[in-house]
């Protein structure tokens, strides 16, 4: 069998299939079921300074192509939240903790509180004022708090860039300049549902963040693109819920990927992706290395 | 799928301040499972359904008080039906409700008569002003009638109804109410913890099992895809009883 273990800006990963941040990574016990369930790594909720209780509902809405949510960043805070992270990483996979804030100095504060093996900094989510791609759309603000993040974090440092934006390589390169060890992407697309019987918004927040098969397309030119100009490894993310699409995001660029809305299928997902993952690599006699990228040495 | 629109037809008054709302749209639900009920303009909350197309209401937030001011005619959004059921197991069954949980527990009563199954109730409510559905579990069969204030039938908590049955009887125990009564049953009839089905609530928001906000300890079962129905002796060693989680994810101690 072809060896499926990584390195993704210094997290060991045994397989390159991840569980996304904001799936199942409310509580330390639904970390830990993704991670016995085959998992390579899992990220959890993305965490803030206060507890937050997030938007009203409707908090998600089912569309053709995906789905569509507005959660609004519900988290109990990081100092509450260590016990779920410790109960997480008695698994033996890395815990990468999700975190968000308003401001760098927000984001370092955190990362200087919370103990987990590598934090993903969410400045990216399209539907919570004041956090997220509100910062994230910004290059000088991904690099500052990049920056910040890597100046007060003793453990690896990825960055989650926003697809809302004309251009994610300006934020990729700001995120490196920043000092990321890695960048993830990507975000939901910012979106929206309206109920045609009253005109009425689907989601309490009105707007949200599209993920799924819709996204798919779109994240793996994101990944095309970043890892065509970045030096450091991209992680991928959005819309895979089988093991070709991780080929394709592998193809793109992606050293490792994550799993988000696919999670609504059942746990079984991560050994699903991993086995076909691996019989393909047996089958073209290829590695994870020689997978990764491939796309972009076809010119 | 999209919250489908639901057209209210007719709203029935149970008590102060629980009524039951009738729809014009059969989603085929099974007692136990529950909607997602949209609110327009203010918020999205479970809700079990006491009826193939009605659900009863208790007013105790913002989406329910918001649902009281909706007379006939008005609408709302419904995402469902959701979640495992009751499953009806064997030919004498006993149903446990307590308050406004009593509710799924009639619509399971109805299609266990049915279905010729012969059912006994326990139920039980803080006082007499705040009893709903009497004659319907009356029609059903046996019914143990408790009051928190002995206002009505036995004075005291649903368990204290427990004495005057013989659990070893009943094929099948079904329990809905609030937690810490469902907690008390629970851990008064152990020996029998295999045949109670009990049907639990947690802080749901996806209703899809994606968002995590509704996983149980120390496994992380999804209570909104995996439930809400789940045999007793599967929640004897969570947190069931003891604590559960707000919308924030963090915990809060079950209170009396």
């Amino acid at each position: 069998m072809p060896s499926l273990s990584v390195d993704v800006g210094g997290v060991s990963l045994r397989n390159p299939i991840m569980l996304a941040a904001g799936i199942l990574g409310t509580t330390g016990a639904s970390l830990r079921r993704a991670a016995q369930a085959g998992a390579g790594g899992v990220v959890t909720k993305s965490i803030g300074i206060e507890p937050r209780t997030g938007h009203p509902g409707p908090n998600i809405v089912q569309v053709e192509c995906g789905l569509l949510n507005a959660m609004g960043l519900p988290n109990s805070g990081y100092k509450d939240f260590q016990e779920e992270v410790d109960l997480a990483r008695k698994e033996g996979v890395p815990v990468v903790a999700s975190i968000f804030g308003s401001s760098a100095a927000e984001f370092a504060r955190i990362a200087r509180g919370l103990q987990a093996d590598a934090f993903e900094l969410n400045l990216s989510c399209p539907h919570a004022e004041k956090y997220g791609s509100e910062l994230g759309r910004y290059p000088d603000l991904v690099e500052s708090v990049t920056g910040a993040v890597k100046a007060n974090a003793n453990v690896p440092v990825w960055v989650k860039l926003t697809p809302n934006t004309a251009d994610i390589v300006e934020l990729g390169r700001a995120a490196e300049a920043g000092g990321a060890d890695a960048v993830v992407a990507i975000n939901t697309l910012k979106a929206m549902a309206i109920d045609i019987e009253t005109g009425y918004p689907i989601l309490g927040n009105r707007f949200g963040g599209l993920s799924g098969q819709a996204a798919k397309p779109v994240a793996v030119r994101c990944v095309y693109e970043l890892s065509s100009n970045l030096e450091i490894p991209i992680v991928g993310v959005g819309g895979i819920s089988s093991w070709e699409d991780a080929v394709e995001m592998i193809m793109a660029g992606a050293c490792a990927v994550q799993i988000g809305t696919a999670l609504h299928k059942g746990y079984d997902i991560f050994k699903e992706i991993t086995d076909g993952l691996s019989r393909y690599l047996d089958r073209k006699s290829l590695t994870l290395d020689d997978l990764c990228g491939l796309a972009g040495r076809r010119l | 799928m999209r919250p489908a629109n639901a057209v209210i037809h007719e709203v029935r008054s149970e008590t102060k301040t629980i009524r039951t709302f009738c729809f014009n749209l059969d989603l085929d639900p099974a007692p136990g499972q529950y909607v997602m009920l949209w609110v327009r303009g203010v918020d999205e909350i479970p809700m079990s359904f006491s009826g193939k197309k009605r659900i009863t209401v208790n007013a105790v937030g913002d989406a329910t008080n918001a649902l009281f001011k909706l007379g006939a005619g008005s609408s709302v959004g419904l995402r469902g039906p959701l979640g495992n059921g009751f499953v009806l197991r064997g030919k004498k069954i006993l149903l446990v409700g307590g308050g406004v949980g009593v509710a799924p527990l009639a619509f399971l009563g109805e299609q266990a008569k049915n279905a010729r199954i012969e059912v006994t109730s326990l139920i039980g409510f803080r006082s007499s002003d705040d009893m709903i559905f009497r004659s319907q579990f009356q029609s059903l069969g046996d019914v143990v009638l408790t009051t928190d204030d002995g206002s009505l039938g036995i004075h005291g908590r649903v368990a204290t109804g427990l004495k005057v049955l013989d659990l070893a009887e009943f094929s099948q125990i079904y329990l809905c109410g609030p937690e810490l009564m469902m907690w008390d049953i629970i851990s008064r009839a152990q020996d029998h913890a295999n045949k109670i089905q009990a049907c639990i609530n947690r802080y749901f928001k996806c209703a899809l099992g994606v968002c995590g906000s509704c996983c149980l300890d120390p496994d992380g079962t999804r209570v909104c895809i995996e439930g809400p129905v789940f045999m007793a002796d599967r929640l004897m060693n969570s947190e069931f009883g003891k604590y559960r989680r707000g919308p924030s994810g963090s915990k809060d101690l079950c209170r009396g």
